[in-house]
């Protein structure tokens, strides 16, 4: 006991608790970062190194090309006195014409309505919070297209001059003829993939061939039968407008591939459901409406959409039937001997391509959200 | 009587016509037969008379008159201006059937490596697989064509800046095309051919031989490493062997062009890019999605049964994959060879641009000539996806 009252305490007591010493170096920050991501291997560090290094050759040239280096000012001379560089003016003086095409100058306040209504509809229909969406839904899906058709075209009774649909082109060409063509595919689609999965035998056969030769055949044949064969299927004496018939076959076109999308929606509907609507006796017609479709539509949003981006993309193609829809504009400008540089076909390319590649981004990133939102599976 | 009326109660009454559902069923069926009849007779009906009054001759006689316009690539059919439209035919065909072909399986390779990159557990790699994907998936595919071809084949130097008159060319890259020298086999050559069938089917045996041997004995054999080595080995031991009978022909540049040679033309290389490049960013997210698809408790029992990672990947992951891989797939086939249609808007001599362009341009037979290439599209897809539903069955899981 009087040993221990001298004793003075052996080694080093703390009291409370020793602050926490830094990980070692290879385990955080930047360099383990590295470690585990880009050399966790000898094939991944020399994979990492080659990629390294095709980063570094293109993307600063393309950066230098597209901003840095551009002409942003100036007229045709600053592009040839500069041909390293997208010539940005050539866009800068063409963009009434890439956006309306050969629209009556006077008239161009009617694509412009149109235009912002379709921004206000798109977004109310987009934002999950707005209320009365399936309102908006309805006046887009059924009322607009009329309203369009007569803002667009124009009408004498309503003090409207009459724009020629030869005149119309650029972005509101290929905005006309992608959307008249989902929103006439889509109950077009609906009833075909109800038709091949009815049990009708000559109703479901005839739904299958329709959509399987529509599917077999590539669009550029569809559009090329509606101008040239078109016009020898119908009576002598009744003509249709080139637009009205591209826009036809745009239709037919998606509307089969619309109809295998909806068709999966339909399959993806449990049986229960089917049975549950006919045992409270609800007509075929009533029990479709009120409790199938609903459900089956609303989980092939992210489908509908992905189709709308392919049919969007593909209007380019009318060029090849002398449509100027957005691709087919700036083909035609770049030709134009007065800007005849050589920076000006690249930066007409990458325009139009950037302007596709936004819209569509932007509906494949919806897109996705709406499936993410759908599909609450397991997930790690 | 208490009896009969009871028995009346019980048996359903017959009902009405219209409430019988199959009664009501055949009268929908024959409205809409005798829709469509009708449309089709009035199609036909207004057909005919609408050629008639435009003069022309119907039927398929003009396939044998002489087309009198030059096509810029015929490989496998001989082709002159004097050749018949039929042969025209034939021309656009093996041209679209070739596109087709080598556009599938490039676009397959590429979509394979880039979709499996977007899974790497290198950071770089995925995020420039996703840049890919992302990038080349959202431009519309005939911008990407007209890319290739007047932006970036186009104005490449003539041959004329390239060689000086009488220089022998190995190989070159103008704007006429890709021209490289043409190998020519020898006396002997011959017996290279056969080494490399005879691999093949050696191969075929060892592959065999292991997969019996590993069943009863479970000892495995390097397969592939060994198949490969007799594929590639076997015909280079035999060329040297037999002396290298392989000439190069080179082309020659004279005034003007190159002669001889092999070339490809600009047209084929910039449709053939862009198809391959645009199909192959779509393939890249059905293999990811395939590979995603398979539940991660595959992964995780074959590691702790002790898999290595390669065997993991290439005995557990990939085989359930392909499941979901290869329906998507064969859409993205069948897409692919009917967007080489599009090879018109750049005028590759294929089906579309030769046949349903030029020629129809030239005879005005639009319905026969439309009925032929309407033909051939949909007998392409419906033997790709005779071929794709074989493989997909073949490997389809095997239920009770």
């Amino acid at each position: 006991m009087a040993i221990n009252d001298n004793a003075k305490p052996q080694g080093v007591v703390h009291a409370g608790d020793l602050p926490d010493k830094p990980a070692p170096i290879a385990t955080e920050g930047a360099v383990a970062w590295m470690r585990d991501n880009l050399f966790n291997g000898p094939f991944n560090s020399i994979l990492s190194l080659v990629a390294l290094a095709l980063v570094l050759y293109v993307l600063p040239g393309l950066l230098s090309w597209l901003v840095f280096n551009a002409n942003w000012s100036g007229g045709v001379e600053a592009c040839r006195a500069n041909p390293d560089g997208a010539c940005w003016p050539f866009v800068g003086s063409r963009w009434e014409q890439f956006l309306y095409g050969f629209y009556e100058k006077s008239e161009r306040w009617r694509v412009d309505i149109l235009l912002v209504m379709l921004a206000i509809g798109v977004a109310w229909l987009a934002i999950e919070r707005m209320p009365a969406r399936s309102l908006a839904a309805i006046f887009m899906l059924f009322i607009y297209p009329v309203f369009a058709f007569f803002m667009l075209y124009g009408n004498e009774a309503l003090g409207l001059p009459i724009v020629e649909t030869s005149q119309w082109g650029g972005f509101t060409l290929t905005l006309v003829i992608a959307l008249s063509g989902i929103v006439a595919s889509l109950p077009l689609g609906v009833l075909l993939a109800l038709g091949r999965r009815s049990k009708m035998p000559i109703i479901s056969l005839l739904s299958t061939v329709f959509i399987e030769f529509w599917r077999g055949i590539p669009l550029v044949a569809v559009l090329f039968m509606a101008t040239i064969m078109f016009p020898l299927f119908l009576p002598a004496g009744v003509t249709f407008d080139q637009l009205l018939r591209a826009v036809i076959g745009v239709a037919l076109f998606s509307s089969a591939y619309m109809a295998e999308v909806v068709r999966g929606g339909l399959q993806a509907i449990p049986k229960g459901q089917y049975e549950g609507a006919m045992a409270l006796g609800l007509p075929f017609g009533k029990m479709m409406r009120l409790i199938i479709l609903p459900q089956a539509l609303k989980i092939v949003i992210p489908g509908i959409v992905n189709t709308f981006i392919g049919l969007f993309k593909d209007t380019t193609l009318v060029l090849i039937i002398a449509l100027f829809d957005l691709l087919g504009v700036v083909q035609a400008s770049i030709a134009d001997p007065n800007w005849s540089v050589r920076s000006v076909p690249y930066t007409g390319y990458a325009f139009v391509a950037i302007v596709f590649w936004i819209c569509c981004y932007s509906m494949a990133r919806y897109s996705r959200y709406i499936e993410d939102k759908l599909h609450t599976g397991h997930k790690r | 009587m208490a009896n009969n009326s009871n028995k009346t109660a019980l048996a359903a009454p017959a009902p009405s016509f219209w409430r019988d559902p199959d009664k009501r069923a055949i009268v929908y069926q024959a409205l809409v037969l005798a829709f469509i009849v009708w449309l089709l007779y009035s199609i036909i009906n207004n057909t005919a008379t609408n050629m008639e009054s435009r003069g022309l001759a119907s039927g398929f006689g003009f396939l044998t008159s002489s087309a009198g316009f030059g096509i810029i690539s015929t490989p496998f059919v001989p082709y002159t201006e004097d050749s018949s439209y039929f042969t025209v035919f034939l021309v656009g065909l093996v041209n679209t059937i070739i596109i087709a072909f080598v556009g599938c399986v490039l676009a397959l390779v590429l979509g394979f490596v880039v979709g499996i990159s977007r899974l790497s557990s290198n950071w770089l790699i995925k995020k420039i697989a996703t840049f890919y994907i992302e990038l080349f998936r959202n431009i519309p595919l005939l911008l990407q064509i007209l890319f290739w071809y007047s932006a970036v084949l186009k104005p490449l130097p003539g041959p004329r800046e390239l060689h000086e008159a009488g220089e022998t060319v190995y190989f070159s890259i103008n704007n006429r095309g890709l021209i490289f020298a043409e190998p020519m086999g020898q006396e002997g050559f011959q017996y290279v051919w056969y080494a490399f069938f005879a691999a093949i089917v050696v191969s075929w045996l060892i592959r065999k031989w292991a997969y019996a041997r590993q069943m009863q004995t479970g000892e495995q054999f390097p397969n592939f490493l060994v198949s490969l080595g007799l594929i590639v080995g076997a015909p280079l031991i035999t060329y040297f062997v037999m002396g290298r009978p392989l000439e190069f022909m080179p082309a020659e540049m004279s005034r003007f062009a190159l002669r001889g040679g092999v070339t490809i033309i600009p047209e084929f290389v910039a449709l053939l890019l862009a198809l391959v490049i645009y199909t192959a960013a779509f393939i890249a997210e059905i293999v990811r999605a395939g590979i995603q698809s398979v539940s991660h408790g595959q992964t995780e029992a074959a590691s702790a049964l002790g898999i290595k990672p390669t065997h993991r990947m290439r005995l557990v992951v990939v085989p359930q994959a392909m499941r979901v891989i290869v329906p998507p797939l064969t859409s993205q086939f069948l897409n692919l060879t009917k967007n080489s249609s599009l090879a018109t808007a750049i005028a590759y001599p294929d089906l579309f641009s030769v046949f349903a362009g030029t020629t129809l341009n030239q005879t005005g037979q639009a319905v026969e000539i439309m009925a032929m290439t309407l033909a051939v599209y949909l007998t392409l897809s419906l033997l790709t996806s005779a071929f794709m539903n074989w493989y997909n069955s073949s490997i389809k899981l095997v239920e009770r």
